[in-house]
């Protein structure tokens, strides 16, 4: 009697299913509880994974919730890598059609922000630009700059209060009703979740597909006539979010 | 030159490093001699994880630790990964890289655990054939780390260190010892632990693990260990960790401690204990 690792994981993932003949305790009794050790460290250990992954959505839903909520999960969508650090990137579109939490429909865009702090917590290092050095570029030239944006960037938009709710979570108070986008940054080592003013998503999407300054200026004002182009910069600044300054040649 | 030092990991304890004790580690000097990190914890592109790493990689010989490599799998190794492995141990230059006589990943799916498989003539061609591809690969030699086990395979026809010696023959690899999972196996498999000590081939050592385990009982009441790592070295494996240096001779020893993770200064008496009987065991 040989034991393939299919039927293995088979009954590893399925606690219906019967632990595999062929496997005892070395005398010849079946190996039923002994196989229950490995069904309750695989799922124990991804849950836990997931539980670290995700606060924000633990915190949100609650602890028996989330582990219950895991198992589904992570039946559906076991890791396809050893690296654990990038396990549950499939968690916003499993909770946008989880029903038991159709009531709180912007889960979805909040493990959004629960996976770009990790993503950003393990992403590449890269040299900020520094604040005096965009200061010293005359005004006028100012409009022709171009920036890459640091690979720890993200934005995450949502049509819910999502930088309040995840607020909520480190004990901030009750949300406002309005729409909202966040910016993740790593200023150094810890990243940063920031409201983004209304324009402000736009703008950053335009520098991170190459737009000068002023191109990206335009577009974000197009959509947001009172578009803050100082306070977004000061802000992109602080947090080391704009990498590789280049400006045009001086004619 | 400082470098020269940290080719070998030297005969004295290390501790699985958590980023919880880097200012005490960092702070004690002396208080342990080398540090052991999971490999694939620090395999993403940056950040604070990778910066302390190189540091300590400049203060401690540095062990590099593979969880998910899946030695013992049916399928083919996992390229991405083992490219992975070879980046970060080019990076990082550690004394030692080791992984485990386990699989976790089938069909691309990754289990997060290290799984048991049989002892055959043809799983031994397996594995001796997947140690081969991961040496020539990251261009160094790795030791293979016995596991814990909780059950058998009907099918199995060769003993575990009949294994594992047949494997280091045919692709000499070394091989890493884990005591606790020693004590851990022969207990839930009713065998004698020091006899399986007497079995396995100490020449081919490059490192001890010492860690804690559970205790639970089967369905008939028999006992049954879980490997957890999440708790002191009881005595009885201590007494094992004696019984293995006698016949070893010191060699370079981890406390393992992944889960609820203790104090710095738990860790430090751990490591202070395995010092002692390193101390009392003529080179």
């Amino acid at each position: 009697m040989t034991v393939s690792q299919t039927s293995f994981r088979a009954a590893l993932l399925d606690a219906e299913h019967p632990a595999p003949a062929g496997l005892t305790d070395g005398h010849g009794t079946p190996a039923r509880k002994r196989f229950d050790v490995y069904r309750n460290n695989v799922a124990v250990s991804l849950t836990e994974a997931l539980v670290t992954a995700f606060p924000s959505i633990h915190s949100l839903v609650g602890d028996d919730f989330f582990r219950a909520m895991a198992g589904v999960f992570l039946r559906q969508h076991p890791p396809s890598s050893p690296v654990m650090m990038y396990y549950g990137a499939e968690m916003p579109a499993f909770l946008a059609d989880f029903a038991p939490v159709a009531h709180l429909p912007y889960l979805a865009d909040v493990a959004r922000i629960d996976l770009a702090l990790r993503r950003a917590y393990h992403a590449a290092d890269a040299t900020a630009v520094d604040p005096s050095a965009f200061g010293a570029i005359a005004p006028e030239a100012l409009g022709a700059v171009a920036f890459s944006l640091a690979p720890a960037v993200q934005i995450v938009s949502s049509p819910y209060p999502i930088h309040d709710i995840w607020q909520m979570t480190k004990g901030g108070s009750k949300p406002s009703a309005a729409a909202q986008d966040v910016l993740i940054t790593r200023p150094e080592f810890d990243p940063v979740v920031d409201l983004l003013p209304p324009g402000g998503a736009i703008f950053f999407e335009q520098i991170g597909i190459g737009q000068t300054l002023g191109a990206a200026m335009e577009t974000a004002t197009g959509h947001v006539p009172d578009f803050d182009l100082g306070g977004l910069l000061g802000l992109a600044l602080t947090r080391g979010a704009l990498t590789d300054l280049t400006r045009p040649p001086a004619n | 030159m400082l470098d020269a030092c940290f080719d070998t990991l030297p005969p004295l304890p290390g501790v699985g490093y958590k980023p919880q004790h880097y200012r005490e580690i960092l702070s004690e000097p002396g208080s342990v001699a080398w540090l052991e990190v999971h490999a694939e914890n620090y395999m993403g592109d940056g950040g604070r994880p990778l910066a302390q790493l190189q540091y300590l990689s400049q203060q401690f010989p540095l062990s590099i630790h593979g969880v998910g490599l899946s030695i013992g799998g049916e399928g083919d190794l996992d390229r991405a990964h083992l490219d992975r492995l070879r980046k970060l141990c080019d990076w990082a230059k550690p004394a030692s890289f080791s992984e485990h006589l386990a699989w976790s990943t089938h069909d691309a799916h990754f289990l997060n655990d290290l799984l048991p498989l049989p002892y055959t003539e043809a799983t031994v061609a397996r594995v001796a054939d997947h140690v081969s591809q991961v040496q020539d690969h990251i261009g160094r030699r790795m030791l293979l780390e016995n596991p814990s086990s909780y059950l058998w395979f009907e099918e199995s026809t060769l003993s575990e260190t009949d294994f594992l010696a047949e494997v280091a023959k045919r692709t000499g690899c070394g091989l890493l010892l884990d005591v606790n999972n020693v004590f851990v196996s022969a207990t839930n498999l009713k065998m004698d632990p020091r006899a399986y000590i007497d079995a396995f081939p100490m020449e081919l050592v490059g490192e001890i693990h010492l860690g804690g385990h559970d205790e639970d009982e089967d369905e008939h009441g028999a006992p049954l260990l879980i490997d957890s790592h999440g708790a002191e070295v009881v005595d009885p494996v201590w007494a094992l960790y004696d019984y293995t240096l006698d016949h070893a001779g010191p060699k370079p020893t981890l406390i393992e401690w992944d889960t609820d993770v203790p104090d710095w200064p738990v860790l430090r008496a751990e490591a202070d204990r395995a010092a002692q009987a390193l101390t009392r065991v003529p080179a």
